[in-house]
């Protein structure tokens, strides 16, 4: 998912995606997504704390769009939620790369997928009991689905829970949606039918748009979350001033790894203030965390790594900053043009602009490391080999640039107004002008970057991006981004920014993708291919893969980072 | 603003304080003006700021490239630089514990990075003497464009009258319904994201062109110097000299250019300064918006925006261009003013009636 908010319900809206890529694409979100902890991280903390107190943290703005689980796709709004309310499956609540692994929430085990993949049965855990009191039933569960369609514009129900049987009819026709065929219902027992068999319909039931909800929640957006299962209850939702929840005192701890009981009383986020302010509240102690959401300026980091080393937490996070090569328009329909640019980029040099070597790692390939099939590979380096990035190579550049006649073009150079990526657009323009193109710089507003470079109406030649895993499948980033499926043209919603299509590319990427359902360690060595095969035609110039900073107060013991959810809001102790 | 308050006198002699009428009787009037102004100490040293700003600012490239020794314009973020002998990165690792953030180098008070580097390891001190290269081009040629502009349509409205001055003056009135800078954005979002920039037969102009903010500047500023204007010449138009003219069968533009125009040139020669400084501050507005001068070209206003994220690490990357655009505009207030003294001493009297009335 992109990291900008905007689009997600625009998105959703259109169903632009419908199944267009191989079964897994996504729409762009907002902030965040998958990650990898690291739990030795220097600053981290593992000392668990006692129960009680609030949790203040702190954000620019609301999450965007509207507050309803199955609408909503923001990571800032994710981070409550997944401890409001349950899944049938869910991401096990911990750090490191345990995090990302699946375990059985609602349900009492993972089911294993029969029927070449299409029907998945589940058995309620029983007695869990919703916050307002009522028992969770299998009925709970279909009627949650059904909503998910009736809403009507529940972002990835067009693309991923269509799978599910009669799902498809239920996008024509959301009113009128009846799941009976591919949901049903026997006492405790839930069985899952889907159309054809999808190997990541488990990780999308472990994302809030598949939390359980009470079966007469209204089919309409709601103003604040519905009663769930989790250890918190919604008390406050306020777009201009903040977002509260506190105990469930229905909750009765049932896993541990799914759903552990929450440490602190209440966990509040107070909206409104500039990053600049939350940083020194923070740092007196008025506030304990700034939402991932809100970058904290490099201005800041020396002081606070001078000052306040043991607040601070580095994480690595599931996601590649890259500038993608519009494949299909001059000067980067040609493949040494685009070569070149990869050669000559001093990805050192972005590291540093983004905060320095702590907080990135210079990056090469799309897959980003420790996502599944990921393989470290670099052939655009001066001494390439090792897989890791060293040093630019100018003269290679110069050379592929002359033989790609493509010198003397213009090149607008996109990217959006954040401080940022701004500096990375200049450092670019300056770098396409040595050698030798004229380029000019292109920077646009936040709100309308992403939506602007995905147009293909635009001809955007080469533009700022990135890509965040909504969980951890490398077909989340190679057939979303780079996927045939995934041009759209003349749309705001075409994520193959780089227009990139290659079909023998493509019928890898779609085997692997069939593959992964029965072996998921051939189907990761598929994707790998498919990455370096991807790399070698350079359509993007993947540059870092960056690491979250988490900044607590002094009083916050037991921190924790999931590469699914970030920050464990609930595992926090603030006595 | 000051600016917009000048009305001038209806003509006649105007005398300067101090000034007989013998002494004015039968003088070129802007030789006059010239003596009144070189008479005005406070006025000669605001212009000799702002010509000095100028000198300063269209030596850029001297500096740069013979003195410095730096390219502003090209990223440098890998770079070093020697620094009291010693060989020092521009942008500098943040230490402390776990060594996050990096900063770059701060002012080195010597001909290198005298002022420090920015975020992309530039020279600010080159930049903020390129930036006001910049800033003076645009803030000069919109003023310019915008009087030139205003002068013609005012003449035009206000001699011919009637519908031609109800459509004009109409007109003007739209553009000035727009609060300026909502007007100038729009247009700057539109012009900067034209994927092609702009193009008019033969002539292009690319986003990143000069051109572009200095049109956007002027064009609001239109209707600021045309009503005072349409007003001079809707006066000078009914004086003796020129019903006189129209009796002996002088042609339309004989009227309007030799009869008219120099009676109202005063005006613009007045607001002239004044303009200027108000363009400069729109110009870094709108280049602190990142709607005006495109990086990695340089303006007041983009350096500025670019300092905004090194306040607390690095502030005179802010502060630099910051005191190089109040210099600016207040040489070119007083200078203004000057002028206006010069050309209407009755001005200045009216104001200091105005101010004993109050």
């Amino acid at each position: 998912m992109k990291r900008s908010v905007i689009l997600a319900t625009v998105v959703a809206a259109t169903g632009m995606f419908v199944a267009a890529c191989g079964g897994s694409s996504k729409s762009t979100s907002s902030s965040g997504g998958g990650g990898t902890s690291a739990s030795s991280t220097p600053g981290a903390d593992t000392a668990a704390g006692a129960k009680g107190g609030t949790l203040t943290t702190l954000a620019n703005a609301a999450p965007s769009g509207s507050p309803d689980p199955q609408v909503n796709y923001t990571l800032q709004e994710w981070q409550f939620l997944i401890i409001t309310h349950d899944g049938l499956v869910g991401f096990k609540r911990t750090s490191g790369a345990e995090g990302a692994t699946l375990v059985p929430d609602l349900a009492t085990t993972l089911p294993t997928p029969t029927d070449n993949g299409r029907t998945y049965q589940f058995t309620l855990r029983p007695g869990i009991k919703f916050s307002n009191g009522k028992v969770v039933t299998g009925q709970d569960v279909k009627a949650t689905f059904e909503r998910l369609f009736k809403i009507g514009d529940s972002p990835n129900a067009g693309t991923w829970y269509n799978a599910i049987e009669g799902g498809d009819a239920c996008v024509k026709t959301p009113k009128t949606c009846d799941l009976s065929k591919g949901i049903v219902v026997n006492g405790d027992q839930i069985t899952f039918h889907l159309s054809k068999g999808d190997p990541e319909f488990l990780q999308q039931l472990a994302l809030p748009f598949a939390f359980i909800l009470p079966a007469d929640t209204p089919a309409k957006h709601v103003d604040i979350p519905p009663p769930g299962t989790g250890p918190y209850k919604w008390s406050e939702y306020k777009p201009t001033s903040a977002m509260s929840v506190v105990r469930n005192p229905f909750f009765k701890e049932w896993s541990k790894d799914a759903q552990p009981a929450g440490l602190p009383d209440v966990i509040e986020q107070k909206f409104g203030l500039s990053v600049q302010a939350e940083v020194t509240q923070v740092e007196n102690g008025q506030a304990d965390w700034i939402s991932n959401t809100d970058t904290i300026p490099a201005d800041r980091l020396p002081e606070l790594s001078r000052k306040y080393s043991k607040q601070l937490h580095v994480n690595p996070l599931l996601n590649t900053e890259y500038m993608a090569l519009n494949t299909n328009v001059p000067p980067f329909d040609n493949e040494k043009a685009r070569q070149a640019v990869n050669f000559a980029t001093d990805r050192s040099a972005i590291v540093k602009i983004y905060g320095g070597p702590q907080l990135a790692t210079p990056a090469c390939q799309v897959l980003p490391p420790n996502l599944p099939g990921y393989q470290a590979y670099c052939p655009y380096t001066a001494n390439p080999g090792s897989g890791k990035w060293t040093a630019p190579d100018m003269a290679k550049a110069q050379q592929l640039v002359t033989e790609s006649g493509t010198a003397g073009m213009r090149v607008k150079v996109n990217s959006d107004t954040t401080d940022v990526h701004k500096a990375v657009g200049e450092y670019f323009v300056g770098l396409l002008n040595k050698l030798g193109y004229k380029a000019t710089p292109q920077f646009l507003s936040n709100d309308i970057q992403y939506a602007y470079i995905q147009n293909s109406k635009n001809k955007v030649q080469f533009a700022y991006s990135s890509w965040f895993a909504d969980y951890p499948a490398p077909s989340d980033f190679l057939q979303v981004l780079l996927g045939c499926g995934s041009i759209h043209k003349n749309s705001n919603s075409s994520p193959n920014i780089a227009q990139f299509c290659n079909k023998d590319i493509q019928a890898n990427m779609d085997k692997a993708g069939a593959t992964a359902s029965e072996d998921v360690n051939t189907a990761n060595t598929m994707w790998a291919q498919a990455d370096k095969d991807i790399a070698d035609q350079a359509p993007w110039v993947a540059m870092f893969n960056p690491k979250q900073l988490n900044f607590v107060s002094s009083r916050v013991k037991g921190f924790q980072f999931s590469p699914q959810w970030y920050l464990l809001l609930a595992q926090v102790s603030v006595k | 603003m000051a600016e917009f308050a000048f009305e001038p006198e209806p003509a006649g002699v105007a005398l300067a304080p101090g000034e007989t009428a013998r002494e004015v009787a039968g003088k070129n009037p802007w030789l006059l003006a010239g003596r009144r102004l070189a008479r005005n100490r406070v006025a000669l040293a605001a212009l000799a700021l702002f010509l000095a700003i100028v000198v300063v600012s269209f030596g850029a490239p001297i500096w740069a490239n013979h003195i410095a020794h730096v390219d502003p314009f090209s990223s440098n973020v890998n770079g070093t630089t020697v620094v009291d002998g010693k060989k020092v990165e521009v942008i500098q690792q943040g230490g402390g514990a776990l060594g996050i953030g990096e900063n770059p180098i701060g002012p080195t008070w010597q001909k290198n990075y005298l002022l420090g580097a920015d975020s992309q390891g530039r020279d600010v001190f080159a930049r903020v003497l390129y930036g006001g290269r910049a800033s003076l081009l645009i803030g000069v040629g919109s003023a310019l464009i915008s009087c030139i502009v205003a002068l013609l349509l005012g003449l035009v409205a206000g001699f011919f009258r009637g519908p031609v001055d109800v459509f004009i003056s109409r007109v003007m009135d739209l553009v000035w319904a727009f609060p300026i800078f909502l007007l100038a954005i729009s247009l700057a979002t539109v012009l900067l994201t034209a994927p092609d920039g702009l193009q008019w037969g033969p002539v292009r102009v690319d986003p990143a062109s000069l051109w572009i903010p200095t049109f956007i500047i002027a064009l609001v500023y239109v209707p600021y110097v045309y009503r005072p204007v349409r007003g001079q010449v809707l006066s000078v138009r009914e004086k003796e000299y020129v019903e006189a003219a129209i009796a002996q069968g002088a042609s339309t533009w004989r009227l309007i250019f030799v009869e008219i125009l120099p009676n109202v040139i005063t005006t613009i020669v007045v607001m002239l300064p004044l303009m200027i400084a108000t363009t400069i501050l729109t110009e870094s507005a709108l280049s602190f918006l990142s709607i005006g001068v495109q990086p990695p070209a340089a303006s007041w206003g983009t350096i500025i925006e670019d300092g905004q994220g090194l306040l607390y690490t690095r502030p005179w990357v802010a502060i630099a261009p910051g005191i190089m655009i109040v210099l600016t505009v207040l040489s070119l207030n007083v200078l203004g003013d000057g002028v206006r003294d010069a050309l209407d001493p009755r001005a200045k009297l009216r104001l200091k009636r105005a101010k004993v009335g109050k």
